[in-house]
């Protein structure tokens, strides 16, 4: 990617913007769900410094919002009282990392709700949303790129260590999974698991179809290392000297692997984040009320708030950060391995 | 010709294996296409499990395979529920769709390429490699989903480009001139997308492949013999630098494919993407198979072709030993 040759520096990246959403609680001005039927559809409020009578202000402020006379979707900002923005406000309870119970919220306003980012259909604060439903689709990435990955492990493992009929087998099967375009693969198993389930399921059923799906190319991968590994000289010494197979596994072999693993894991989070808002993009995956960057754009599907609510898409930009910081790390420890380029993404 | 027929013979085992396994898939459904039914105080128990027996939805396993790959023979890949009709004709029709657009979205993308890339190799270090590495790293990081949506919105609001659909209302009425220009003019921004998602990835393999060839004594040798830089780069580089890019086309044939099935989707296409995301959410089993095995026939015709390229462009693989 860009050249820097610290994989630290991205990993910092990351460990910052995933920090954000960890704590989203915080950062959220609102709890997600909040709703406000007064004001739907609120574009973005605007941050000012200065008032209207030109009076420079230390603290910013907004003005709320009001429909235009006449109008349905256009509004005009309500000048005559300047709404100051407060930091570090109590507001709704939240727990933070689903543990510490909390109300502490690093932004907000007392006269009216903020709307930073927009509100949608039922008067939801976007920015909550965003941020929230950040959890649900990050955590899926890594779940399903740890279930990804132990598969790949223990499928490669097995092929290259004991060879013979498992390994063709084993090679065989993965090759049909490589063959398949993987979105369509990925269609195909989760068109035949149940539709209408509750949010949790069907988080679980992502994981679960998303993990699944594309242990292929880690498999191989990790089986040609244990391959070549599984003869080198200290190997084949420990195992004169008696060392069971689960030993050598553990102690010789598998610690080989651990940089095709690592930089499998940093393209393959991206890739399931994406899958998780593909599939709820398109209302197989978490359904409404929870969020997540998928189903939080699923609301584009419709003609009119595609036209009129452009805020609607701002989560799909919220992944661009992510995508940046895990293609900077996989390329740099691509590059610390020596192979240099990017993976085909398949 | 024996290097051909065992390509041949092993993308046939392979449509067999994907087949075997959607089948297998299939069978960890809870539910079905009949499910719905009998919530629907209008049709009788009676009727649903009529219909059950008729379209053979309780036999076991192996025996509905048995009758999928009779049908298949015959042209039907099965019967689809929610149309009333086999699956083959609704398949060929759509696939045909996805297929002009994945096709003219690979072509325009290694057209554009091909110069980007060589030129980039060509001025390695210097500003239009830079260049040409910033644009590719930005596309790199803006995902297919948020591409097609953002391009959507822009689309919408400039009304530069229709959105949706394959066709203007008055379609029929045109003639066969203004036909073409008005399928063409819809394919416009589902095609902006599947190149710019997949232009980065060709863009870097090509002036890695031709970079890495460029430092070969076979080519210093024919600059010093005086021949022009131009043919250098697209005649002789390009050559030696052809097997990995080759094989990346078929590569890149399945990752259109998936960009497609999503971009239709987003932008109302009638391709297979629409197709199968309806028979999901209807449970339309045998479409649901019909669409994933097209998909895999696709991807399976391009590494082939993509073989065949290799076969012609590189003379190693005609004399002997057949490289697996």
């Amino acid at each position: 990617m860009i050249p820097c040759n610290g994989w630290k520096r991205w990993l910092f990246a990351l460990v910052v913007l995933h920090g954000i959403i960890g704590c989203a609680g915080f950062f959220a001005p609102y709890d997600p769900s909040e709703q406000d039927r007064e004001r739907p559809y609120l574009p973005p409020m605007k941050i000012h410094m200065v008032d209207k009578e030109g009076r420079f202000h230390f603290r910013p402020f907004f003005y709320s919002l009001h429909l235009r006379v006449g109008s349905f979707d256009q509004f005009r900002e309500g000048t005559e009282q300047a709404i100051p923005f407060r930091f570090l406000v109590t507001g709704a309870p939240y727990r933070l990392f689903g543990i510490v119970p909390s109300r502490l919220h690093l932004f907000g306003a007392q006269a009216s709700r903020i709307y930073l980012f927009g509100s949608d259909a039922y008067g939801r604060d976007q920015l909550s949303r965003i941020l929230y439903g950040g959890q649900i689709s990050l955590l899926a990435g890594l779940l399903g790129a740890g279930l990804t990955l132990f598969f790949g492990v223990l499928i490669g493992a097995i092929a290259g260590f004991y060879g013979g009929w498992r390994d063709g087998l084993l090679m065989r099967v993965a090759e049909l999974f490589v063959a398949l375009p993987w979105l369509y693969l990925l269609f195909a198993l989760r068109a035949f698991l149940p539709l209408s389930v509750s949010p949790l399921q069907a988080f679980f059923l992502i994981v679960v179809v998303v993990g699944s799906v594309s242990w292929a190319r880690p498999a191989r991968l990790v089986r040609g290392v244990v391959l070549s590994a599984r003869e080198r000289d200290y190997a084949r010494a420990a195992r004169g000297f008696g060392a069971t197979d689960g030993y050598l596994l553990r102690r010789h072999i598998l610690p080989e692997t651990s940089s095709v693993i690592l930089t499998q894991a940093a393209i393959l989070v991206p890739q399931f984040v994406l899958a998780e808002m593909t599939l709820s993009f398109l209302g197989l995956g978490v359904p409404d009320p929870v969020p997540s960057w998928g189903s939080l754009l699923s609301s584009l599907q419709q003609y009119s708030v595609l036209v009129s609510y452009w805020w609607m898409y701002l989560p799909a930009l919220a992944i661009v950060p992510f995508f940046l910081g895990y293609l900077g790390l996989a390329s740099a420890l691509q590059q610390g391995a020596g192979t240099g380029e990017i993976e085909e993404r398949v | 010709m024996r290097y051909f027929l065992l390509r041949l013979t092993h993308a046939v085992f392979l449509l067999i294996g994907v087949s075997i396994l959607t089948f297998l898939f299939s069978t960890l459904a809870p539910g079905n296409y009949f499910d719905e039914m009998r919530l629907n105080p209008q049709i009788s128990a009676e009727m649903v499990a009529a219909l059950r027996a008729q379209y053979q939805i309780d036999r076991p396993l192996p025996e509905r395979y048995g009758r999928w790959v009779n049908s298949f023979l015959h042209g039907e890949m099965g019967f689809s529920f929610a149309y009333n009709s086999p699956v083959a004709p609704l398949l060929w029709v759509r696939a045909r769709n996805t297929l002009l657009l994945t096709m003219t979205a690979t072509l325009i993308a290694w057209a554009l390429a091909f110069p980007l890339g060589i030129w980039s190799a060509a001025t390695v270090g210097r500003l239009p490699d830079r260049s040409i590495f910033g644009a590719t790293a930005i596309l790199l990081v803006i995902p297919d989903l948020v591409l097609a949506l953002g391009l959507l919105i822009m689309a919408v609001r400039s009304g530069w480009f229709p959105t949706g659909g394959m066709v203007s209302v008055a379609y029929e009425s045109l003639s066969t001139l203004q036909k073409f220009r008005d399928v063409a003019w819809h394919m416009g921004l589902p095609v902006l997308v599947l190149v710019l998602s997949a232009l980065p990835i060709l863009v870097r393999h090509v002036r890695a492949a031709v970079a890495e060839v460029l430092d070969a004594p076979f080519l210093r040798a024919a600059a010093s013999h005086g021949i022009r830089r131009r043919t250098l780069l697209y005649q002789y580089a390009l050559r030696a630098a052809a097997n990995p890019l080759i094989s990346l086309f078929g590569f890149s044939v399945g990752s259109l494919l998936s960009g497609s099935l999503l971009v239709e989707v987003v932008m109302g296409w009638p391709g297979l993407g629409p197709l199968l995301l309806e028979a999901i959410l209807a449970r339309d089993v045998y479409v649901v198979i019909g669409g994933v095995l097209c998909s895999t026939v696709f991807l399976v015709v391009g590494n082939f072709i993509a073989d065949l390229l290799v076969y012609w462009a590189d003379p190693r693989i005609r004399t002997g030993a057949v490289a697996r």
